[in-house]
């Protein structure tokens, strides 16, 4: 029932608390935690460096703004309403379609204008903020999902997590949504996740749970399959966002937009630790190598440093030469 | 100096500190270490009878004067229509009784409550010899000067040093033939045994000393005072009882008089008559120190909770075991185990109401409260209200249905359920806040999965403070407060697996 603690420690496998202590703790400088876990700023910071958002469409500050609501909708069809400083995925809204004065959620729900109000309402209140701090509501565009993932996702947001440590991306994985999931990319929710190449953007591995699977549980699709287009220029997106953050140790969630391309989703401080059973691999394993490297390279030698060290062919071929 | 060794070092340092102090309250102030730990305390009474002659009586007696090894805790004197005083003299301080006028048979009462110290008995008595006025055989009758003398020069003879021959001297006078020398000395001189050698020793410019005292053993009646000598030899002084001989100070030696004046004087009455009666029982120390009777001892003790009005002691007991609750919560189950807890400390706060609700009833109530609150919150969701103004109507609601609670059990004859006002209100209305923002997001079983993840810390926190020995060393030993401060920062430095990831990440060994 237990796996053998010093096994783990010997596959590199990173535990909550030393991530909590030796990662997020001496890597992340607390007076830039606001820069991610506030999406507003966020997104500013993010345009102003030139890095690819969704577009913000509107915000909405005060509860009195409400009563304005049907005006603010206006003229928008397809649109995503989420609190600022949300975690979690929580108190997120995706209205995919607009039928009068009826919103169609993406798995079909109807809603009315005044269960939106209250939506914003609890968002505004600080509901689904840290420590139940007044929030904003963004509204963003809903981006135009690139098709490559409709057949590996249920109901919704397919993203891309990429590690970024130091500024060099470690490890990534495909987040897609399943019915369990509730159209939500979040894997303690049941989403799956799907291990990637950091060589090449393919498949390598893919689990529900923490139990590995072969193919989506709703769409029935083999995974294997899977290569993730414009991979290069997603690992430089995601790195260039380290000296945007001044974060040591950064998640970065990537959308597919089909016009726009990869876009920046949102950032993390606090990144989880599932994406190594998507990979099966310890991130301390990627972490100790990124550790011997220099600071202060740029973007693109970042890129290719992790692209040549951390595929999974390069690792392999490794571990049978110190076997040989 | 690196982060780790500073974490060391600190949590070292502190456990260092509180396990001092520890050990320095339980050997050395006899603070118990276990709970329900007992001491015997002694009531030692004195009677005092006589008869009254129809005229005024003054009656003096000796009383014990503080001393090493057992503490007076209290005294006690009965004595109707007796003036009562007591008075300071050259020679120790004497209980003093009057009354005008005194008829027939009376009965004088004092007493006192002793209790042996812990630890061993030293002698902290001065070293230096007292002075003492020489006297010379010239004193004596003149029949008796020269047996007295011959029997000095005898016994000086058969001994070597000054302890030598205060042995053999009372050997000579406790031998059951005594010699004719010694017969004569007693039928002549008109003094005690006790006297008697007390002067001859003095002949020989012996520093000598009386003393009266008794063994603090199980319940006597009718006893007298044991006399005893103690003899200073240039070093220490040396205990000497008359029928023994040389004997070893035990601790439960109780010096009632020291010096030579009598025990009791009775002026103005006949048949006057001392006896000493001796009791034992056994009391929790605990009580002692609520009677703040160990306290004055130390300075330590003088600065601790003991010297606060009860009804604050009362809070610490609470306030003082949330750390040990913290230890078990936070440290222990979300650290080392990882288990998740909706609210960080939600579940010690909950222990502590289970503490005055009792267990049982106090997880009913908690249900029962929590349960009709997520209906009401429910109603009041489609409400479309402001967070805040939700979450104070959640809390009205609380408070009534508590009220509602305490009402009708109190009707139906339920004490337990009186205690519901223990549950913190504020913790009670965001839980069902944080359950229900739970239930509409992720669905019922999730609520019951976080809820009962909760209730179950909560039960540890309250094994955990409800435990007799950890409430009774959390609140007797505070400073144990730094040895889990300690604890809690080498617990925040540890960056091992938690348990709950040695299952998580299993299937990555296989």
């Amino acid at each position: 029932m237990f796996a053998n603690p010093f096994t783990l420690k010997k596959l590199g496998i990173l535990g909550m608390n030393k991530r909590n202590i030796h990662y997020i703790g001496s890597h992340n400088d607390r007076k830039y935690y606001p820069l991610v876990d506030n999406k507003l700023k966020t997104k500013i910071i993010a345009q102003n460096a030139g890095i690819a958002v969704p577009k913000l469409l509107k915000t909405i500050e005060y509860q009195s703004q409400l009563r304005g609501l049907k005006e603010i909708l206006e003229g928008l069809e397809a649109f995503v309403i989420k609190p600022s400083q949300g975690s979690g995925g929580k108190g997120i809204l995706v209205i995919v379609r607009r039928e009068g004065d009826t919103f169609l959620k993406a798995n079909g729900q109807r809603l009315e204008l005044r269960d939106i109000q209250r939506d914003i309402s609890n968002i505004l209140s600080g509901l689904y903020s840290l420590g139940g701090k007044p929030d904003v509501a963004m509204i963003e565009k809903l981006v135009e999902f690139d098709p490559i993932f409709d057949r590996y996702s249920y109901e919704g947001v397919p993203d891309i997590r990429v590690i970024i440590y130091r500024g060099y991306p470690a490890m990534a994985m495909l987040r897609c949504s399943t019915r369990e999931s509730d159209g939500k990319a979040n894997l303690h929710q049941g989403a799956v996740g799907v291990g990637l190449d950091i060589a090449t953007g393919k498949a390598l591995f893919s689990v529900q749970h923490g139990v590995p699977v072969t193919q989506h549980p709703d769409t029935g699709y083999d995974f294997s399959e899977l290569e993730i287009p414009h991979w290069k220029k997603i690992l430089t997106l995601a790195a260039s966002c380290y000296e945007v953050t001044h974060l040591g140790y950064l998640g970065v969630d990537i959308v597919l937009d089909k016009h726009l391309g990869p876009l920046i989703l949102e950032l993390n401080a606090r990144p989880g630790l599932a994406i190594q059973i998507a990979n099966k691999t310890g991130a301390l394993k990627r972490y100790d190598v990124i550790d011997t490297q220099e600071e202060h390279l740029d973007v693109s030698s970042r890129v290719a440093f992790s692209m040549g060290h951390f595929g999974a062919k390069k690792e392999t071929q490794k571990g049978s030469l110190n076997h040989g | 100096m690196s982060k780790r060794f500073q974490v060391l070092f600190i949590a070292l340092g502190l456990a260092f500190i509180g396990f001092f102090i520890v050990w320095y309250k339980v050997s050395l102030l006899g603070i118990p270490f276990l709970p329900h730990e007992k001491r015997s305390v002694y009531t030692v009474g004195a009677e005092i009878s006589f008869e009254g002659q129809k005229k005024s009586v003054l009656v003096s007696m000796a009383l014990p004067e503080p001393q090493e090894g057992i503490q007076i805790l209290s005294e006690d004197v009965a004595s109707s229509g007796f003036g009562y005083a007591e008075a300071e003299t050259q020679n120790g301080k004497r209980a003093e009784w009057s009354k005008r006028y005194v008829v027939g048979p009376q009965m004088l009462y004092y007493s006192l409550e002793v209790l042996i110290e812990p630890g061993e008995y030293t002698s902290k008595r001065s070293i230096t010899p007292i002075e003492q006025e020489i006297e010379t055989l010239s004193d004596l009758p003149d029949i008796l000067q020269t047996t007295a003398k011959n029997l000095l020069d005898d016994v000086r003879s058969r001994s070597a040093d000054i302890h030598s021959f205060t042995a053999q001297l009372i050997l000579d006078f406790s031998a059951k033939e005594p010699s004719q020398a010694v017969k004569i000395m007693l039928k002549e001189g008109g003094m005690s045994k006790l006297e008697m050698i007390y002067r001859l020793l003095r002949y020989r410019k012996i520093p000598v000393r009386q003393i009266h005292g008794l063994y603090l053993e199980s319940e006597r009646r009718n006893i007298a005072l044991t006399p005893m000598l103690d003899v200073y030899d240039g070093k220490d002084w040396q205990l000497y009882d008359l029928n023994k001989g040389k004997v070893i100070r035990h601790k439960n030696f109780f010096v009632w008089q020291q010096g030579s004046d009598s025990l009791i004087d009775v002026t103005g009455a006949k048949k006057s008559n001392i006896s000493f009666s001796l009791n034992e029982r056994q009391v929790p120390v605990q009580y002692l120190l609520d009677k703040k009777e160990l306290l004055n001892k130390a300075a330590i003790l003088d600065f601790s909770l003991f010297t606060l009005p009860i009804s604050e002691q009362n809070a610490y007991r609470h306030i003082l075991l949330v750390p040990f609750g913290a230890l078990v919560v936070v440290v222990l189950l979300r650290i080392l185990v990882g288990l998740r807890t909706s609210g960080t400390f939600m579940p010690v706060l909950i222990a502590l109401a289970f503490m005055e609700t009792t267990l049982f009833a106090g997880l009913i109530m908690f249900i029962l409260i929590v349960g009709m609150g997520l209906v009401i919150r429910s109603y009041l969701s489609s409400l479309n209200m402001l967070l805040v103004a939700r979450i104070s109507a959640v809390m009205i609601v609380v408070i009534m249905i508590m009220s509602f609670m305490s009402i009708l059990s109190f009707k139906l004859g339920i004490k337990e359920v009186l205690t519901v006002t223990f549950f913190p209100m504020i913790i009670l209305a965001w839980t069902i806040e944080r359950m229900s923002i739970l239930w509409e997001e992720e669905g019922a079983n999730e609520v019951f999965i976080q809820g009962g993840g909760s209730l179950i810390v909560a039960i540890f926190a309250y094994f955990a403070m409800s435990d007799p020995f950890i409430s009774h060393i959390a609140f007797n030993f505070p400073e144990l407060l730094l040895v889990v401060l300690a604890l809690i920062i080498l617990l925040g430095r540890y960056s091992g697996y938690r348990l709950s990831e040695l299952i998580r990440f299993k299937s990555m060994v296989e």
